[in-house]
């Protein structure tokens, strides 16, 4: 489990997040929703410690990580993976070195077994015959599949995924959702998922939490998201013109 | 005080860039890639360069050194002179710092634009000791490897362009390169060129490391790179050559 407390981050003048509090379940699939520029990457990389936080704390399971030193967050980021927004792939290495780095970083294997880990989450992300190629050469939607290999090759804890449908089709990010949920359950991982697509929210949004100008303004699933009764939240889940005459509750 | 920010953060990157690292053999592999990276694919570069310009000295000094006093053997020793004290290690390295400092500053800028350098961070990965330490290392040994070759080529260059156009001949050129040698300016040469080294890589990687923006952040950093680096280049070797020849 992830608590976040009372967060809250300014870059100069302009405070970005401003005392935000939520919880993040265990083996589920967390969505944080929210507008362009509402801060919901900068909730995610303080959450990885990419970011300071000015105040509020960070506690994963036991362990406060917003107060752990510069060493111990690196300690303590072997047990997170993240799935960042371009892949993040190293360009200089194959698909196969990518995912084989933090096993021959951080490991005793043999390069046998670190074969066998690689072919394991190559094969779990559907690119078991494109390990030779480099970054370069893969779709986006083979980048994000290859940069999701590489996050859960180490058996992560918790997973981050920022924005993991951008760029994408829209039959590819179902793809990306469902492998997502998939691996979530499968590793039994708390899985964090930062996006503005609300394919995502109605297909795998377990535990959603909608972010606006830096600001928890709701929180819920994809059961109850539909009917909330929250005009921002609203806007923003009925964006397109044509779903807002869907929408049971014209009034708000 | 921007300034001294710059210091203050260089000598902060250097300090995490100079930890222990997480794991000896990957490192080791990483040191031996850049050996080659920076050192084996400069040595075009250098041979061409090298070859001519000892050619050039050679020429000059034969047609300056007119004057029936001065024996024509001191046109291989001004060659000697010539590229063992400033050409080789500090034109050399300055060209360094424009072809092999522009390419980590890119290398590393666009690393941190793609989130490549979070991606290690996440990864529980040092992303300045691992990036940053094996170009340093490799930069301080292969730059002095560089450099002797330089000096060498250098010389054979004036020989033989000397020889080619009537300027020395081979018995006073060969006499002139081995009158009056002193070897501690080799220790002087190889010892600053080490520095130069460090100095190439260090500087070219800070910039990398902070970059901040997009593809025109990159640009921008690969150019400081090489600025700042040769004129660092310049100032240690004001520095250096004040602590050896005054004395």
């Amino acid at each position: 489990m992830i608590e976040i407390k009372n967060i809250s981050k300014s870059f100069g003048n302009h405070k970005v997040i401003d005392d935000v509090s939520f919880t993040l379940q265990p083996g589920k699939t967390n969505l944080i929703i929210g507008e362009s520029g509402s801060g919901k990457t900068t909730i995610l990389k303080m959450m990885v410690g990419l970011h300071h936080i000015d105040s509020g704390q960070i506690i994963y399971d036991d362990t406060i990580f917003s107060e752990l030193n510069e060493k111990q967050m690196q300690e303590f980021r072997k047990d997170i993976g993240m799935l960042f927004q371009g892949g993040a792939l190293f360009d200089s290495m194959t698909v196969e070195e990518n995912i084989a780095f933090p096993l021959k970083m951080f490991t005793n294997l043999s390069d046998i077994e670190i074969n066998e880990r690689v072919n394991f989450c190559l094969e779990k992300v559907r690119l078991h015959d494109r390990n030779n190629l480099y970054p370069a050469e893969l779709s986006g939607g083979m980048k994000k599949r290859a940069s999701l290999a590489r996050a859960i090759s180490s058996n992560p804890k918790y997973l981050f995924c920022d924005e993991p449908n951008s760029g994408l089709d829209p039959k590819t990010s179902i793809v990306i959702d469902e492998l997502i949920h998939e691996l979530t359950v499968e590793f039994n991982m708390t899985t964090v998922i930062i996006t503005h697509d609300m394919n995502s929210v109605m297909q795998i949004g377990e535990n959603v939490m909608f972010l606006y100008q830096g600001k928890k303004w709701w929180e819920g699933d994809k059961q109850t998201i539909l009917s909330a009764n929250n005009k921002e939240l609203l806007d923003f889940v009925y964006a397109a013109d044509f779903l807002k005459k869907t929408n049971p509750n014209k009034n708000l | 005080m921007g300034f001294l920010f710059h210091i203050g953060r260089y000598f902060l990157l250097m300090k995490r860039a100079f930890s222990k690292p997480e794991k000896l053999k990957v490192y080791v592999k990483q040191f031996f890639f850049e050996v080659d990276n920076i050192g084996v694919s400069s040595l075009g570069i250098i041979t061409i360069i090298s070859f001519f310009m000892g050619g050039v000295i050679t020429i000059q000094a034969a047609y300056s050194l007119t004057s029936p006093l001065i024996p024509l053997y001191a046109v291989g020793f001004t060659t000697r002179e010539s590229m063992i004290l400033e050409f080789s290690p500090t034109i050399i390295s300055l060209i360094l710092a424009g072809k092999v400092g522009g390419n980590i500053a890119s290398e590393i800028g666009s690393m941190r634009i793609s989130e490549q350098i979070d991606a290690l961070e996440i990864m529980g990965v040092n992303s300045a000791s691992f990036l940053i330490l094996p170009k340093v290392l490799a930069g301080i040994f292969i730059n002095p490897f560089l450099i002797a070759i330089s000096m060498f080529l250098g010389i054979f260059g004036g020989y033989v362009m000397g020889v080619a156009t009537g300027a020395c001949t081979s018995y006073e050129y060969i006499f002139g390169i081995q009158a009056f040698f002193v070897p501690w300016k080799l220790t002087y040469a190889f010892l600053k060129t080490a520095i130069f080294g460090g100095i190439i890589t260090s500087v070219a990687a800070y910039h990398g490391y902070y970059t901040q923006g997009g593809a025109l952040e990159v640009g921008k950093s690969s150019t400081k790179a090489v600025v700042y680096g040769s004129i660092l280049i310049l100032v240690a070797n004001f520095l250096i050559t004040q602590i050896f020849f005054v004395q």
